[in-house]
């Protein structure tokens, strides 16, 4: 349940944020977001940025990658990681 | 420093002994005084050639369907283009956008603008309605050849736009489209088997392309078709295109190098080029290259190092023993990149070296020259270069010393004006040379060397952003009192742009107001002119007269001394 609050968190976001209003795309969970050009390497930075305040949590560079942002699921797979491993280290 | 000798093509220095422009022009069947028109030579002179049935373009998309053109199917479908044009009233000089991702109608189009004589406008489609209302209410833009998907960023500056009469949508069908608005379906339109190409002239302009300044708003560099003689032998010699290649350039024709060697360069020598409209992804990339046995392949850094970041290994899984010559632009080639691709290619990424204004390749590491590893190359023939003292604007020759890049005027791309802005296209110019905006020190071979820009531009990921409209779009957000924006150094785009923001009365700073600010910029503007980083401040720093000093900021950032500050206010 918490994994499909984290998708549907990042897939409003990104639909609020990165389709442009009267566009019609179907944004799913396995959509390809950076690969599919709907979020650009420089966005990606904003929407990190996001997620790190929603989560409270640090994505390092070094894997914030286009791959691991590629999708709704990859990005929720990569935030839950983060948290749970933020949380077993505190 | 490493310095290695590829397998000789034709030595440099025997390019260079003699050289003439005319060389291109006989090669391309041109007699001076004849009509010169880039899209009848992109296309309808290859098929005249015996070429029509040769693939010019491959296309595929991210989910990996394709579409695929030969030469004839590129005379017939940009004649085809350029008569709907026709019919919907636009004339020879007048311009016309193409505001497209990279599909295939965005490349056919652009020779269809060229044949009717009009002015091609390209414009990155991610740009926000904001940059593409100031580019195009600039150059007073007739008509504007669009997506679905880009429309509503078009519908809401319309109103603002006199000038605009059309917006020609590419993919309408079904769409709801309003007054100005019509639909062009390449495929269904009837295909118009001849056209009579506009009779344009050496100086006829051609394209048009907007690049960032420090100061004022973006400005239009004016290109002519003449141009074409130049992008033709650089892409020749430099990309060492030949017949039987399969040629890749990552750049988007929104861009000066999408259009100069992403249409005009490949097509007028006849090589088959593929697209891939996609956004980055390693894996993708590899497989395309390997799927399509990809010969010649020009990069960017900012991609060759998002690949180095992936890891060698990576690009090992793939069969890429096609590639047989490899180059890059859009900003400094780090020489770790060049290692890298000799480890990963079995091949170095040749740098080459040019800007929106000077249309074609102008400084470059010539195949078969010993490559310098980070170095910016030679200059290519015809070219004259040189380094002038940053106050004197006299050239120079000592080796090691930093000077201003600057270009003896004459060669066949050199921009003819900035659009609209005489006064900025004077600037460009001292004492005879066109001055480029940035500092390099040349050595005792002649190889010049890169140190950076001499002015507040920011160069991210190979692209310009100018400080002057990211401040501007700063100052729209109801919390900003005033902004400077400056370069960040960033390890993968070189640079990036960072803001330093002062708040109104009433307004905290906080996560919330950063990120509100960024996608601001980002929605007005464009992703590449976000903020990748704001940093509230009390005050910034000022000249006696009040005006903001970024370049106190952005040596800071860079670790740089701030130089000279007796000229600021004290606090």
């Amino acid at each position: 349940m918490e994994m499909d609050d984290l998708r549907r968190v990042v897939r409003e976001y990104v639909v609020k944020e990165y389709v442009e209003e009267g566009v019609e795309i179907d944004i799913t969970d396995t959509t390809p977001l950076i690969s599919g050009g709907i979020v650009d390497s420089f966005s990606m930075v904003s929407l990190k940025r996001f997620l790190e305040k929603k989560y409270a949590i640090k994505i390092p560079d070094a894997q914030a990658t286009p791959d691991a942002f590629d999708s709704v699921t990859r990005i929720a797979d990569l935030v839950a990681r983060i948290r749970s491993a933020t949380a077993s280290a505190s | 420093m490493s310095t290695t000798t590829e397998p000789a093509v034709v030595p440099y220095e025997q390019r260079v002994t003699g050289f003439d422009w005319s060389l291109a022009e006989h090669e391309l069947g041109y007699r001076p005084g004849d009509p010169i028109n880039i899209g009848w030579y992109c296309s309808d002179r290859i098929c005249a050639l015996g070429h029509g049935g040769k693939a010019a373009l491959i296309w595929e998309d991210f989910e990996g369907r394709g579409r695929e053109y030969t030469f004839d199917d590129l005379r017939v479908l940009s004649n085809t283009v350029a008569r709907f044009l026709e019919k919907q009233g636009i004339r020879p000089g007048e311009r016309v956008c193409l505001f497209m991702d990279r599909v295939p109608e965005l490349y056919v189009a652009f020779l269809g603008i060229l044949k009717l004589g009009a002015i091609a406008q390209p414009l990155f489609s991610a740009f926000g309605e904001e940059s593409l209302w100031t580019r195009l209410v600039d150059a007073g833009t007739a008509a504007i050849l669009t997506q679905r998907k880009h429309l509503p960023k078009v519908r809401r500056i319309r109103d603002r736009l006199p000038a605009l009469r059309r917006a020609v949508v590419v993919d309408a069908a079904g769409a709801a489209l309003r007054e100005g608005e019509v639909p062009f379906d390449l495929d269904r339109e009837p295909p118009a088997e001849s056209f009579v190409v506009h009779p344009s002239q050496p100086e006829t302009p051609s394209v048009l392309h907007y690049t960032s300044g420090t100061t004022g708003q973006p400005k239009g560099a004016q290109h002519v078709h003449y141009s074409l003689v130049s992008q033709y032998l650089t892409a020749k010699w430099v990309l060492d295109l030949r017949p039987g290649d399969i040629y890749w350039c990552n750049a988007d024709p929104g861009w000066v190098t999408g259009t100069s060697y992403g249409i005009i360069g490949p097509w007028s020598n006849g090589a088959t080029q593929v697209v891939l409209d996609a956004g980055f992804n390693a894996q993708r990339w590899y497989r395309f290259l390997e799927r399509h046995r990809v010969t010649v392949w020009y990069s960017a850094p900012t991609a060759i190092r998002l690949l180095m970041r992936e890891g060698t290994p990576l690009a090992q899984q793939f069969d890429l023993s096609s590639l047989r010559h490899l180059c890059s632009v859009g900003e400094p080639l780090n020489a770790e990149a060049v290692h890298w691709s000799r480890a990963a290619f079995g091949l170095p990424f040749h740098d080459t070296f040019w800007q929106t204004e000077t249309g074609c390749i102008v400084i470059t590491n010539f195949p078969g020259m010993p490559i310098k590893a980070g170095s910016m190359g030679r200059p290519f023939p015809g070219i004259s270069a040189a380094l002038l003292d940053p106050h004197t604007f006299e050239p120079f020759s000592e080796t090691g010393r930093v000077g201003l890049i600057a270009l003896r005027p004459g060669w066949p791309s050199m921009m003819r004006a900035y659009w609209n802005n005489p006064q900025g296209y004077a600037a460009k110019f001292k004492g005879g040379w066109y001055v480029c905006g940035d500092r390099a020190t040349v050595d005792a071979d002649g190889y010049f060397w890169f140190v950076g820009r001499d002015d507040d531009v920011i160069n991210t990921g190979g692209h310009l952003v100018g400080p002057f409209e990211v401040e501007s779009a700063l100052l729209e957000h109801p919390a900003v009192a005033e902004s400077a924006a400056v370069a960040n150094p960033d390890a993968v785009n070189m640079e990036v742009v960072k803001a330093f923001v002062t708040l109104k009365p009433g307004f905290e700073p906080g996560a919330d107001l950063e990120l509100e600010i960024m996608n601001t910029v980002r929605r007005k503007l464009s992703p590449l002119a976000m903020p990748q980083e704001i940093e509230f401040v009390a005050t910034l720093p000022r000249t006696r007269s009040g005006k903001i000093v970024r370049r106190v900021l952005r040596a800071k950032e860079f670790g740089e001394p701030v130089g000279d500050l007796s000229t600021l206010m004290e606090d």
